[in-house]
């Protein structure tokens, strides 16, 4: 079936398998490898992209759902040669060792700095929450690092939210 | 200074096993046995064969042709015996990764079942003492009357601690891609932690000479010890490859991950020990009991941290292992010493309890002079400082011993402490140095599975030639290179480093290029107790109402000889912590009595610590010199963060509450369980 989507800004048109997901779009046909697979089942945050600027994983997207669709993948975060803050704040704070999750967590990362409202840690849910650690900690808990880089990965974040 | 590589880790550009773009490549899905004993009465393929895209289903009604002498879990397809359920028994490939999946749901498979046993117990009828445990260490140590010791002590313990099945699970999912060009020649994208072995493993599994194969591996996402050795997926697409005359991938899922990757084995461990008036051991014995597969023996070292650690006139450690109907059990992170110090740390901590002596005191007073079982002087040894220190840092001296009794609304609050240890071994490496367009090429076939390995050996070889890191190149991850080792036992660094130091050295003689092998050097290296230490300290908030623990601090502090980058330190030793944290709270793979083979084997079900688990968790290390290791004088740092960090927390967790549960992971059910 032929879909188009933009992709990074780039308009894209391709012929997909009815059963292929997003990711696999992504990594297989558009030679996009940025986005991750990790787990393929919506439990490790590794493929998070941007669908028309809120984060979601490609893993549990249909490519075939996708037509029309803006995608933002960790390949489209910077701008040219010069990194987006978040990318240059993970690399000064050390916010990865293998880099395999960095891509979903740095475009959840991105979605997350755009999303208003309260989360299950916010005390007042009436007042919109300043992006304190506990909050980032709350809000990036879909994006799983085994090498346990949690703790950099908060403060990267939290300087860029600042 | 940043990691090398971190700018196209941040881009999404860094090129992981799966990822290398092959022109024609086809896709490999594996098919498992569904039955964990027994045999394969027939695979029917026809289906699968008539599918679209389909080039081709390997299975054992065609035996691929392999060395005889292959590793049981590497040997695809050859026999009809079932070892394990989940085990690999057939194989779809097909141009595409929907239609092989799909081709190999309809591979069509008869068993002839058999009855299975994977239940590991203290009892089993099957245990045996295996002639050594992992890597070479003897499964059995004695010295001295254990039980005399017991009998003239004034406080005595005598507790059986287990710890569950573990899987390492990386993100990245084990991948790899083979190519066979027109000569016969095998290139393999793997995600592995060691080049060099992996081409040897693989091409004594096809019965290739080492020559005629080649691992590339430039970017691994993560290991942690299960991509240490050579795992099925890479045969399996060096098979596939070869017959269907095209390029294949295989990347397995996250379910296939846990079956054919390897896992710690569980444990049972039983600790006896004695103490006198004064809290110095009269006796330590420490038996572990654990599981291999009917296919490789693999025994854990569990036991041998205790032949390091305290001073104990009567000390004894042995092993048993059964062999079950189960996968092969393998590497992950800090094998021995991080299931072993879970138990010997909490053991030591109830007899504190028991004599009335703080936990960290009680150490302290049990500090051995020379290696208590070898009797071999350290090279150095600075628990004592860490545990001082740390103690200084994390307020111990303010610490009430009263388990049970601070409450901050529905929380119950307490602190624990617990040693770590981790050998600081080096092996033999091959390194080259060369002067390139005026800047310096260093080539070695290192691998990078998210330790630092590019940045630290550009750091190394740019202090051993006197120049700015930004003028050193760092090649790795390709078994082209000089063989190195694996990324494995805490040993890369400190054994392609003493390379990269040689190699550098004698570039500087000649001015134009240095090789290094360090096979002679490792092997002159004096006898001695090498071993890094460290104390973690935990503070955990446990809600009465909810059985939930909290982690609001974890300290670390280590003496691993000269840290080399101390950005790269800190961030391996608090990733070793944060998943000692998941070992203590949360992670367990569960065993089917029923049916064979493992429940949970995925990360909805296995948790590992996500972001809102891990608060503050910090990391500090002590200047160590230590002269007799390697020429930088670094020790190992990438598993010793993991070692002690479950006794801590299982420590903090009976000071909150009072309540001692010695069977991991401490979930809220065993925390709201009636006391027995
Ligand atoms: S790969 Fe999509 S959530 Fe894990
Ligand atoms: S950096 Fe390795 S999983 Fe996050």
């Amino acid at each position: 079936m032929d879909i188009t989507l933009q992709v990074n800004g780039l308009p894209r048109t391709v012929d997909v398998d009815p059963r292929m997901s997003l990711l696999d779009l992504l990594r297989e046909r558009l030679g996009l490898i940025g986005s991750k697979k990790g787990c393929d089942h919506g439990q490790c945050g590794a493929c998070t992209v941007l669908v028309d600027g809120r984060r979601a994983n490609s893993c549990l997207a249909l490519a075939v759902a996708m037509d029309g669709s803006e995608i933002t993948t960790v390949e489209g975060l910077a701008n040219g040669d010069e990194l987006h803050p978040l990318q240059a704040a993970f690399i000064e704070h050390d916010a990865f060792q293998c880099g395999y999750c960095t891509p979903g967590q740095l475009c959840s990362a991105a979605g997350m700095l755009g999303e208003p409202g309260p989360s299950a840690v916010t005390p007042d849910v009436l007042v919109d929450p300043d992006l304190t650690p506990e909050e980032i900690r709350e809000r990036m808990s879909g994006n799983l690092c085994r090498c346990g880089a949690y703790v950099n990965i908060v403060s990267a974040i939290a300087e860029v939210a600042r | 200074m940043n990691r090398v590589e971190g700018r196209v880790k941040v881009t999404g550009l860094a090129t992981y096993a799966a990822e290398y773009p092959v022109e024609g490549v086809a896709h490999a899905y594996p098919v498992q046995s569904l039955i964990a004993k027994g045999r394969v009465a027939r695979v029917d393929a026809s289906q699968a064969l008539d599918m679209p895209g389909v080039l081709g289903v390997l299975s054992v009604e065609d035996p691929p042709q392999l060395a005889p002498d292959a590793d049981g879990e590497l040997a695809l397809f050859q026999s009809r015996d079932v070892a394990y359920r989940g085990q690999l028994i057939a194989a779809a490939v097909a141009d595409t990764y929907e239609n092989a999946r799909a081709a190999a749901d309809a591979v069509r498979v008869e068993y002839e079942p058999a009855d299975h046993d994977v239940g590991l117990r203290a009892d089993h009828p099957g245990l045996y003492r295996p002639e050594v445990v992992n890597p070479n260490y003897p499964a059995d140590t004695e010295h001295g009357d254990v039980e005399a010791g017991l009998a003239e002590a004034a406080t005595t313990v005598d507790v059986t601690y287990t710890t569950p099945v573990l899987h390492n699970n990386p993100m990245e999912p084990h991948a790899a891609v083979a190519l066979w060009d027109a000569e016969g020649r095998l290139l393999v994208y793997n995600s592995t932690q060691g080049a060099s072995p992996d081409r040897d493993t693989i091409a004594g599994t096809l019965g290739l000479p080492p020559s005629r194969v080649r691992v590339v591996a430039r970017h691994v996402g993560g290991g942690f010890g299960c991509k240490g050795s050579t795992r099925p997926h890479a045969v399996l697409a060096a098979l596939a490859s070869r017959a269907v005359g095209r390029p294949v991938k295989v990347v397995l899922t996250r379910q296939q991950m846990f079956d054919v990757t390897g896992y710690r084995t569980p444990t049972i461990q039983r600790l006896r020990l004695g103490a006198d008036a004064e809290g110095r051991l009269t006796a330590l014995e420490h038996v572990a009991y654990e599981q291999s597969s009917t296919l490789v023996e693999f025994a854990e070292q569990t036991a041998t941290p205790a032949r390091t650690m305290y001073a104990a006139p009567a000390l004894r450690t042995a092993h048993r292992l059964v062999r079950l109907d189960v996968a092969t059990p393998s590497w992950m992170r800090a094998p021995g010493e991080c299931p072993g110090m879970y138990a010997l740390e909490s053991a030591l901590d109830e007899l504190a309890c028991a004599a009335g002596i703080d936990p960290v005191e009680l150490r302290v007073r049990n500090e051995p002079e020379t290696e208590p079982e070898s009797g071999l002087p350290f090279s150095s040894r600075n628990l004592v400082a860490c545990l001082r220190e740390g103690a200084r840092r994390f307020g111990w001296d303010r610490r009430d011993p009263e388990p049970g009794v601070r409450r901050e609304g529905e929380w119950l609050v307490g602190t624990g402490v617990a040693a770590s240890t981790y050998p600081a071994r080096r092996r033999p490496s091959q390194a080259v140095a060369t002067v390139r367009n005026g800047d310096f090429l260093i080539q070695v076939a290192a691998a990078d599975i998210g330790t630092g390995a590019r940045t630290v050996l550009t750091r190394i070889a740019a202090e051993t030639l006197g120049v700015a890191p930004d003028r050193v190149h760092v090649e790795l991850g390709d078994s082209d290179l000089p063989d190195a080792p694996v990324a494995g036992g805490s040993m890369g660094t400190a054994s392609w480093g003493s390379a990269v130091v040689r190699a550098c050295e004698e570039l500087m003689k000649n001015g134009k290029e240095g090789r290094a092998d360090t096979t002679d050097e490792v092997a002159t290296d004096a006898e001695l107790a090498r071993h890094a230490f460290g104390a973690q300290f935990a503070e955990v908030r446990v809600s009465a109402v909810t059985g939930e623990v909290r982690v609001p601090r974890l300290l670390g502090v280590f003496a691993a000889g000269r840290i080399l980058d101390a950005g790269l330190a800190r961030s391996q030793f608090i990733g070793g912590m944060t998943m000692g944290l998941g070992m203590a709270l949360m992670e367990e793979t569960l065993t089917d009595e029923e049916f064979g083979g493992f429940l949970r084997r995925d990360l909805a079900q296995y948790h590992v610590p996500a972001c809102a688990d891990v608060a503050d968790v910090e990391a500090v290390w002590l200047e160590e010199e230590d002269d007799a290791l390697n020429p930088m004088g670094n020790k190992g740092i990438g598993e010793i963060g993991i070692v002690g960090t479950a006794a801590a927390i299982g420590n903090a967790v009976h000071h909150a509450t009072g309540r001692r549960i010695r069977d991991l992971p401490i979930t809220p059910a065993k925390i709201l369980a009636p006391s027995p």
